[in-house]
């Protein structure tokens, strides 16, 4: 067929745009082994770096001896904080306004911490090294708890700042306390709640947890002498961030670094931070002349890069006796670890933290968090999270089920009632955001109809008498969660990371035949961006999806962005993708209109082509269009078809999902299974529906982990107990159930397309619905809270703990 | 994770084998599929100069099944445990018991020799061994001894093989026509090792309990095999009221000790229910 | 620590390097022979990202010294390319059915699901979330990985009924 004889739909089709559940391109190469992963780089000469960790968590570092180990053949250099001194790289600055230990200096402040740096010819002789430094260390009292970290005895954590008044982000009270963070109105609240007919009162904890992608973090550094210029290849989940940092701290000019990021075995928030392998690789690049290369080990990425969550949350919910929620408490202690390297935007120390009204019209709200030392790893990351939405989402959906709990009411029915409804948007939250669009009650209805949810009920009570009657000892538990998340940072007005505001970029080139390339600031990590936002451009232009190559992840090449981590792709470079494509669009229309010979204003954008109006016979293509660009004099236009956009999003986007899950409890050896599980997503416009639900089983399975055992667990020495995938809980596809999705769509009205992010959706509302069927199923026996993760010891304790062991 | 240094030897037959062992004595170690052995080396928790692979041994190799014996070489895998149709019929405890090991890739590597020999409590195959009355032959610089699984076990990772031996064959009596077999496990996860697991064997003559065996994996840093808790179902109907005297008598003898999977006051109950699974099947099974 | 000459077939072609004994064979496939397919995830046996066929059985290769492999035949998922360099049937699967996302499990996901085929040529959803269980994924929460095996079956089985 031509272009004369096919409709407008079969050649939208042709396209693969938005809404086309088009196969990756990525996939051919990676399916067979041709991936370009950090650890695949291999250069010449290339040295292998490898770190001596802290077998303590608390220790003074009296002295160490690498004389053994420079005898180790193939040792080359043995790096400690002495030597980095000089250089003023000993301590580097974290993305929370702290500073952190390179290498240790003078003390550790957690096990695994990073002591001193051996170089070597390869990765053996640096591990023949490592075991040959002689560390001496004097321990000293080790601080896990963070409400003890809190008490006036306690031993301080942080010499280097001891008996400072004034933090980051404000005063401090305690030489182990690192910020106060209050949010909302707390007179207000606090009037609410002594007046309430009803409060209900609850301590939630989310555990400490790790985003353990497949792939651990690493880097290649290479000083080149001769042209003064660094190369730096990383696991970086936001390469333009990382050169900006470099250049701060290295002193070298930002165009003499290129950091690119190549394909990423995975992110989930473990690749936003800067990590000390990566000053040590750079340190020993210059110092030998050689490119140096350092990748963890499992173990290492366990105990010392990024750990998330550890959120002790103390809430109080107020409602009216028929369960008008009337206003939301929350005292937050979050435990940093020994420094705070939280990766927030600067002006929320605990992240968007105050998303924590979640779904729900709550007139009155008071959110205050503080940030605390501890004897463990430094991290704090979005683990498949915006900043803290999770820990957010987790708080409101239990304390959601435990006021249910309180006033005898279906929880079902509670959150229906207290939805914010379609005609409040957009919202303004007590808590100070503004929600873009939302439709709850027609998910929550479409969803409760999906699973038939009266049907499950009843279920349920025929399950629990068989139960009382000694004819069965497993228990039915529904999860239920609506989830509002917030996404896309951000605002340049209010989000920026070390004052870099978080925009993002796109590029796009046409060539002359019409195919194109397209260059982002953002970076892959398995999401299919160079699938999607090519979706996005064929749409917009009209140009096939198929011939539009994606680049991201070279700071040489790529424009400047803040990078991909909390859901900010799409609704951030995927909005720069559409507006610049959208000024390409525009060139386009005066080429065409001139090469009709008509006012610009009489052609229009038809699929790919525009056509003069009134006239669809008469139309040039943009394949057309591009070889015109380039090879005609057309006044007053420049040649060539090009734009870029650096998108600045006036407000965040607030996708939303409703999850039901079905779980059957074994009481006596605490085993859960899963036996359904529903998961509703709203996230606006859909650009391929095949990648949004690879992305939500995605989610939902490492949701199924947080929340049924994943957790990084320490002993009271501080001894990591979770170091290895033995202990460290990640399901397999045996332990995973089958997932049912769907959606509804209602888009963003701020965002050129429409769409809102769903990468982290799952994760969000997947821990508490989880949790939440756990805990439905002990509710009929006085179960009000037991803290994550529902494993099974710590099941089968609560079982025992409500007596069905008698 | 990288390994320290060492001398790789890979001798043809069970005498060059022990040649080396003995003159390295401890410094040697002998390697069947290495995958308890390995992880020890690359953590650096193991110090050996000699590693001793004994893949190219024909001794350690097949499975016979004759005159009531079943014969196993050391190095056969649990992967070739699983797909003997011959053992499978003589003895399909072992197969049921295989099929919880681990994940398929360690399965196709992991051998019985080393998963009873090395003595960590974690391991599956020694319960099931003393459930079953195995006997295994050791070969060493003095020649060949037979040991029975039942007497094997001294401690974690402590076992009555002396280190200038190898363990060459594991011989099991097949259990009688008729007798009822099961393992139970419970784990976190595909490739965990066991929160409590139970090897159970049940022969029932006119309705009454003939004959029992009952082993328990990882509850004590030795596998438990219980003859008071085999002694409460003989005789019995293995009912409710039997099976809760084996139990009793059961936990009774483990010694669990606390770990991620739980407190020992879990384990000893989920030990219990376990092993009450594990006897019901057994005895649903027997006829 | 002297070296040992290690030679193997690798992808049907003869391979040889010489080697310290404690290498692991992961290692001697990336960095002697250049074969980057296998990946490392976590070096104790659990995530199976290293998987390779060695002789016929799929085995995670972090976890054996290359003595062991010496003289073996090993196949990668480099080898799993049909002769005129297109996608074998499973990878193609795995592109069809999106059963990958940041492709860094996928050698080793696709490695082990051939000798899963090879074994069992029609296996239940059941028998595929078994004998794939040695291999972690955190991306796809393993739907669409059991749907790209399980179309790969019927695939491979439709092509064997036509040659016969």
């Amino acid at each position: 067929m031509n272009d004369q004889t096919m409709t407008p739909e079969q050649r939208a089709a042709n396209l693969k745009g938005m809404g086309s559940s088009r196969k990756r391109v990525e996939d051919v190469r990676f399916t067979q082994g041709k991936g370009n992963y950090v650890d695949d780089i291999n250069l010449d000469g290339m040295l292998f770096g490898d770190f001596v960790r802290s077998p303590y968590a608390h220790a003074r570092v009296t002295g160490i001896d690498a004389e053994e180990a420079l005898k180790v053949p193939g040792v080359l250099a043995v790096i400690t904080a002495k030597d980095l001194e000089p250089l003023g790289l000993h301590w580097m600055p974290t993305l929370a306004g702290d500073k952190q230990m390179v290498l240790a200096d003078g003390k550790v402040l957690f096990q695994g911490q990073e002591v001193a740096f051996v170089v070597a010819t390869d990765r053996y002789a640096a591990a023949d090294g490592v075991e040959a430094v002689e560390v001496d260390y004097e321990e000293l009292p080790v601080v896990v708890d963070p409400f003890k970290a809190l008490e006036p005895d306690a031993p301080v954590l942080r010499e280097d700042i001891r008996d400072r008044a004034e933090g980051a982000h404000g005063p401090v009270r305690h030489n182990n306390h690192i910020f106060t963070w209050e949010q909302g109105d707390k007179a207000a609240t606090e009037a609410v709640l002594a007046e309430a007919d009803i409060v209900a009162e609850e301590m939630v904890y989310y555990h400490r947890t790790h985003p353990c992608p497949l792939e651990t973090c690493g880097c290649v550094a290479s000083m080149d002498k001769v042209t003064g210029k660094l190369t730096l290849w990383g696991t970086f989940q936001a390469p333009h961030a990382v050169r900006t940092v470099a250049s701060l701290i290295s002193g070298i000019a930002e165009h003499n670094i290129r950091v690119i990021s190549p394909d990423i075995g995975g992110g989930f928030g473990n690749k936003v931070g800067v990590y000390p392998g990566y000053v040590c690789s750079i340190v020993a690049s210059i110092v030998t002349g050689k490119p140096v290369k350092w990748v963890e080990d499992r173990m290492e990425n366990l105990m010392a890069t990024a750990f998330a969550r550890d959120y002790w949350m103390q809430g109080k919910i107020a409602a009216t006796k028929d369960g008008k929620i009337t206003g939301l408490w929350c005292h937050t202690t979050a435990d940093h670890g020994g420094f705070d390297a939280c990766a927030d935007p600067t002006k929320f120390p605990a992240g968007f933290m105050n998303i924590c009204t979640g779904s729900y019209d709550i007139p009155v709200a008071y959110l205050a968090v503080d940030g605390v030392y501890t004897n463990k790893a430094p991290g704090g990351v979005a683990y498949r999270c915006s900043f803290r939405v999770t820990e957010a989402a987790y708080f409101i959906e239990r304390m959601i089920e435990v006021l249910a709990i309180k006033l005898g009411m279906d929880a079902a029915e509670l959150r229906r009632i207290n939805f914010i409804k379609a005609d409040q948007f957009p919202y303004q939250s007590a808590l100070g955001w503004e929600y873009d669009s939302g439709d709850y009650h027609t998910a929550w209805d479409k969803a409760l109809k999906a699973v038939d949810y009266d049907g499950l009920r009843a279920e349920q009570v025929q399950r629990l008498e068989d139960f009382r009657a000694g004819k069965t000892r497993k228990l039915m538990g529904i999860g239920l969660t609506h989830f509002t998340e917030i996404v896309g940072a951000g605002p340049v007005k209010n989000c920026d990371i070390l004052g870099l505001g978080m925009f993002d970029s796109c590029e796009i080139r046409i060539h002359p035949t019409g195919s194109a390339i397209a260059r982002l600031g953002t970076i892959s990590q398995g999401q299919g961006h160079a699938t999607t936002f090519a979706q996005i451009i064929a749409s917009e232009i009209g140009l096939p999806a198929d011939d539009i190559t994606l680049e991201e992840g070279d700071t040489d090449t790529a424009p400047y962005g803040l990078g991909t981590y909390g859901s900010r792709s799409t609704p951030v470079a995927g909005a720069a993708t559409a507006m610049a494509a959208r000024k390409i669009r525009a060139k386009a229309q005066m080429i065409a209109a001139y090469l009709l010979e008509v006012h610009d204003d009489d052609v229009e954008f038809d699929v790919d082509r525009f056509a003069v109006k009134g006239a669809p016979e008469r139309f040039k293509t943009m394949k057309e269009i591009a070889f015109a660009a380039y090879n005609q004099a057309i006044p007053g236009i420049e040649p060539g078809l090009e734009a870029v956009s650096y998108y600045d999003p006036p407000n965040m986007t607030y996708p939303f999902g409703a999850y039901i899950c079905v779980v059957d409890i074994d009481v006596d050896t605490g085993e859960t299974e899963i036996r359904s599980f529903y998961a509703l997503d709203d996230c606006g416009t859909r650009i391929n529906p095949m990648i949004i639900e690879g992305q939500v089983h995605g989610g939902l399975t490492e949701a199924l982990a947080i929340a049924m055992g994943q957790e990084i667990a320490y002993d009271e020495m501080g001894n990591v107990k979770t170091g290895t995938l033995m202990d460290f809980f990640l399901p397999t596809s045996w332990e995973t159930p089958h997932y049912t999705t769907d959606h509804t769509t209602t888009p963003s009205p701020h965002h050129p397309i429409g769409a809102k992010g769903v990468g982290e959706s799952p994760n969000v509302g997947g821990v508490p619905c989880f949790s939440n069927a756990v805990h439905d199923a002990f509710r009929p026996f006085g179960l009000t809270q037991s803290h994550m993760p529902h494993d099974h010891w710590r099941v089968w304790k609560t079982a025992n703990r409500l007596g069905l062991h008698n | 994770m990288i390994p320290a240094g060492f001398e790789y030897h890979r001798p043809g037959d069970i005498e060059s084998a022990l040649s080396i062992l003995t003159q390295h004595g401890d410094e040697a170690r002998v390697i069947a599929g290495g995958h308890s052995l390995i992880p020890m080396m690359k953590l650096r928790l193991t110090d050996l100069s000699h590693l001793i692979d004994l893949q190219d041994i024909e001794l350690l190799k097949g499975i016979e099944v004759a005159g009531g014996t079943v014969t196993i070489g050391a190095m056969v895998t649990q992967h070739q445990l699983i797909n003997d149709q011959g053992l499978a019929d003589a003895i399909p405890l072992i197969r049921e018991g295989s099929l919880q090991i681990a994940d398929p890739q360690v399965r196709y590597v992991g051998t019985i020799g080393g998963n009873v020999a090395n003595g960590d409590p974690g391991n599956d195959m020694p319960g099931l061994m003393q459930c079953l009355g195995a006997t295994y032959e050791l070969q060493g610089p003095g020649g060949t001894r037979e040991v029975a699984a039942r007497d094997f076990y001294e401690a974690a990772y402590f076992t009555e093989r002396a280190e200038d031996e190898i363990l060459t064959r594991i011989r099991i009596p097949v259990p009688a026509a008729g007798t009822g077999y099961a393992y139970e496990k419970q784990k976190r996860k595909i490739g965990d090792y066991a929160t409590a697991a139970a090897g159970v064997l049940i022969r029932i003559e006119g309705g009454t309990c003939a004959d029992a065996s009952i082993a328990m994996t990882n509850l004590s840093d030795t596998p438990v095999w219980s003859v008071a808790a085999a002694n409460a179902l003989i005789g019995t109907a293995v009912d409710a009221t039997a099976r809760q005297a084996a139990i009793a008598a059961a936990i009774d003898e483990i010694e669990p000790v606390a770990d991620n999977r739980g407190p020992v006051e879990f384990k000893k109950h989920v030990a219990g229910v376990i092993l009450g699974r594990a006897i019901e099947r057994a005895a649903s099974r027997a006829g | 620590m002297t070296k040992m000459h290690v030679k193997m077939t690798v992808n049907g072609e003869a391979a040889e390097g010489l080697a310290e004994p404690r290498t692991l064979l992961i290692h001697f496939l990336r960095e002697t022979l250049k074969i980057k397919g296998p990946h490392i995830g976590c070096e104790t046996t659990h995530c199976g990202a290293c998987t390779v066929d060695l002789n016929g059985k799929s085995v995670k290769s972090c976890t054996v010294f290359v003595g062991q492999a010496n003289g073996a035949e090993i196949t990668t998922v480099e080898g799993l390319v049909n002769a005129d360099g297109s996608l074998g049937v499973i990878q193609e699967m795995f592109r069809e059915h999106h059963g990958l996302q940041c492709g860094f499990c996928t050698p080793g996901m696709i490695t082990r699901a051939h000798r899963l085929l090879q074994e069992n040529p029609m296996p239940t959803e059941e028998e595929v979330r078994f004998g794939m269980a040695g291999n972690l994924c955190r991306c796809t929460g393993y739907q669409n990985i059991v749907k790209a095996i399980m179309a790969a079956a019927e695939t491979l089985n439709a092509q064997k009924e036509a040659a016969e």
